[in-house]
């Protein structure tokens, strides 16, 4: 076990053992990682080592694949997600997602971003919702570029303004956690600094989880990183020493491009 | 010596079989006489050469077959024994059939003592013909045959020309279907232009009343409108209500909740549902549901209850479409990205409000298509409302009603004896070209709609 156990003073979610398993196929052994209430926690590796997948069992999304199988325990706020009593969709209003590809409904702006809220009865009438979806959207980065044009359609905005508009979205219905999958990985420089510039806004107010496969994306915006190889966590710990002073071998052949 | 199209296409096929074989060997034995390497694989030169022998012989015999029975009736009515046929009509006719029967050997004598002479001349005319079109087809196949032959070549693109002729031939296939269409349009245009000459359209597309009678056209009996209102009610009202909720529910239950076994077994049943013949839908609406629903609106007081309904029709007809409206739905709903779902579900959503919400808005311009196809088969459907809707004209929109639909009336006017020029019968050529029309329009929407639905999530 490399995770120093000081680095996570106040952890929102703790895994304990993870195992997933696709039918027959093991995609994550035995992983267990605590995410801090206030940090933003970068999952890095190469292609196909189950960073995803396990990002997807934090809000149960692995639930929607038939052939899914989660053991081992996955803790918010020392609640166990996968008990029984667990509510599976009041879980996802507590920890959100955004995805790689910028997925918003074929509604309007506004719809999209009240959606959450209005399936959960956040706003007790429509004054509530538009101070909902206004602070979302300013949350979001996204509110002065539509201020003017709520009604049009999201998915007529750019891919980079559509990814903030899924990030509004989560946001809206007041999460406590924030999985992102990827979520810079179908957009160009220019839209990919508006998002982790975002990321860097929301510190604090939302405990955050990126997967990325651009290691420069997670030294600047990540505070903790954890390398995950092969269905297994290799390294977790302070950001600045993952990249600078990495304890396993695989590691640093992985950050200094010697495989991946 | 009698010409039997049947033997000589086998004749020709055997012929381009040997082409085959001796284009493939020749060009495989250039090869290896001048050691270069050929451009086409041997295969490619024998179909080559088979094609080229084939093809002119074959169109040859079409062609031979459909004109040589002309002429060989002109070679006899020129010899001796002709002249004393009767000059026209159908006496000549039936002379001429009873002795070409006995020539070609269809029948073992003549019923007609005036047949007689002319089996001789039919018998020698058609032997004559025979030889003619037989000679001539082998020297076309062989002539087309040996040119082939005689180009192959170990640089001869035969690959590239075989290529091209088998593109001719999907082209021409392809062709058949839309030249059919044409030809059914113009059929349709000719007739109804005929009718439109007796009876104004206006009178068609607007008259309420609707009695056509056998003779010269009356004023005021060739109005459509109550044929277009059972239509509408039957196909586009009473059978959507039934075909809509549905089966759209179905294509929700089947897309999203059903388990993989469930859905392997529910789907095919659907399908053999679509695929029951609609004359047995008809029974079912006309001896079974249509007297229930009669009972009923007895028993409800309903006044003029009719044992043939608008109701009865429109329902059976509405379960007739269900698998229709739920394979298009299901389609649509399967369409939507993934990638929707999971997003809605990821905002804590349940599945049923991710189905209501995101999945059918988005999935919805797919499902119009469909439902709008659904419609143009329902209101072009026979069978059901010609058993079960009745044929007489009512302008009325109680369902326990008898009403009758536009092809129920192109079925009433044209069965039974007609003479095919009276109004009366033109009639239902007007109204199926009406028809036509419609489903036309309603079909090309329809596909737009679905087209630039598909386009948004591509």
């Amino acid at each position: 076990m490399t995770q120093d156990d000081l680095i996570i003073a106040d952890p929102k979610m703790r895994a304990e053992g993870v195992d997933v398993f696709y039918g027959e196929k093991q995609a994550i052994k035995d992983v267990s990682i605590d995410v801090g209430t206030d940090l933003v926690t970068a999952f890095i590796g190469p292609s196909g080592c189950g960073k995803s997948t396990f990002l997807r069992s934090l809000n149960r999304m692995n639930d929607t694949v038939a052939s899914a199988r989660v053991t081992g325990r996955i803790e918010l706020d020392g609640e166990d997600i996968y008990a029984p009593s667990m509510d599976v969709v009041q879980l996802r209003a507590r920890v959100g997602m955004v995805f790689q590809k910028p997925n918003p409904f074929p509604k309007s702006i506004y719809d999209n971003v009240a959606y959450g809220s209005r399936i959960h009865g956040l706003a007790a009438n429509k004054a509530d919702l538009d101070v909902i979806v206004e602070r979302a959207l300013t949350r979001a980065g996204l509110w002065d570029e539509v201020k003017d044009r709520l009604n049009e359609s999201g998915t007529a905005l750019s891919g980079g303004q559509q990814q903030r508009l899924c990030i509004a979205r989560a946001i809206a219905v007041d999460p406590e956690v924030i999985l992102m999958d990827e979520p810079c990985s179908a957009l160009d420089p220019i839209a990919t600094a508006k998002i982790e510039e975002l990321i860097h806004e929301l510190r604090g107010k939302y405990a955050i989880v990126i997967v990325t496969h651009n290691m420069q994306q997670a030294a600047r915006v990540s505070q903790r990183t954890a390398f995950f190889h092969l269905g297994t966590l290799v390294e977790y710990g302070k950001t600045t020493d993952i990249f600078t002073n990495p304890k396993q071998e695989r590691t640093k052949d992985y950050i200094t491009g010697r495989y991946g | 010596m009698t010409f039997n199209p049947a033997a000589l296409l086998l004749l020709i096929l055997g012929l381009a079989l040997i082409g085959w074989l001796a284009g493939r060997a020749r060009s495989a034995m250039l090869a290896g006489r001048t050691g270069t390497k050929l451009h086409s694989r041997p295969q490619y030169h024998g179909w080559y050469v088979a094609l080229w022998l084939f093809a002119p012989a074959a169109i040859f015999l079409a062609v031979w077959t459909s004109v040589s029975p002309a002429l060989i009736t002109n070679e006899v009515l020129t010899s001796e024994a002709a002249k004393d046929l009767p000059a026209f009509g159908f006496e000549r006719g039936a002379i001429l059939s009873d002795a070409r029967g006995v020539a070609q050997g269809r029948q073992a004598a003549v019923r007609l003592p005036a047949a007689a002479p002319l089996v001789r001349p039919y018998a020698e005319a058609t032997r004559e013909y025979a030889w003619i079109g037989i000679a001539a087809m082998l020297a076309l196949g062989l002539a087309g045959g040996l040119y082939a032959f005689t180009r192959i070549r170990p640089d001869f693109r035969a690959r590239t020309r075989v290529e091209r002729i088998v593109m001719g031939v999907l082209l021409l296939a392809s062709l058949v279907a839309i030249l059919t269409t044409f030809g059914i349009v113009l059929s349709l245009l000719f007739e109804s232009i005929r009718f439109f000459r007796l009876v104004p359209a206006t009178e068609l597309l607007f008259g309420t009343n609707w009695n056509p009678q056998s003779g010269a056209p009356q004023p005021g009996t060739f109005g459509g409108i109550p044929l277009f209102w059972g239509t509408v009610l039957i196909g586009a009202i009473i059978a959507m209500i039934v075909a809509i909720p549905i089966g759209m529910m179905t294509a929700v239950y089947l897309t999203q909740y059903a388990a993989p076994t469930v859905r392997k077994w529910v789907k095919p049943c659907l399908e053999i549902l679509a695929g029951v013949p609609t004359v047995v839908y008809g029974y079912f609406a006309a001896l079974t549901v249509a007297p229930a629903l009669r009972e009923f609106a007895v028993m409800l007081g309903i006044p003029n209850a009719s044992t043939e309904s608008a109701l009865a029709a429109g329902i059976v007809m509405g379960v007739m479409i269900i698998p229709f409206v739920s394979s298009m739905a299901d389609d649509s709903i399967n369409a939507v990205p993934q990638a929707m779902r999971d997003g809605s579900l990821a905002l804590g959503a349940t599945p049923n409000e991710t189905i209501r919400q995101v999945l059918i808005p988005a999935a919805l311009p797919g499902v119009m298509g469909g439902i709008l196809l659904a419609v143009s088969r329902a209101i072009g459907e026979t069978m059901i409302v010609v058993m079960a809707a009745g044929l007489s004209a009512n302008l009325t929109a109680n369902p326990f009603a008898s009403v009758t639909t536009v092809t129920a009336q192109i079925v009433k006017l044209l069965t039974g004896d007609q003479e095919f020029d009276s109004a009366k019968t033109l009639a239902a050529f007007a109204l199926g070209l009406v028809l036509f029309l419609v489903t036309l329009l309603l079909n090309i929407v329809a596909l737009r709609v679905v087209k630039k639905y598909r386009e948004a999530y591509e």
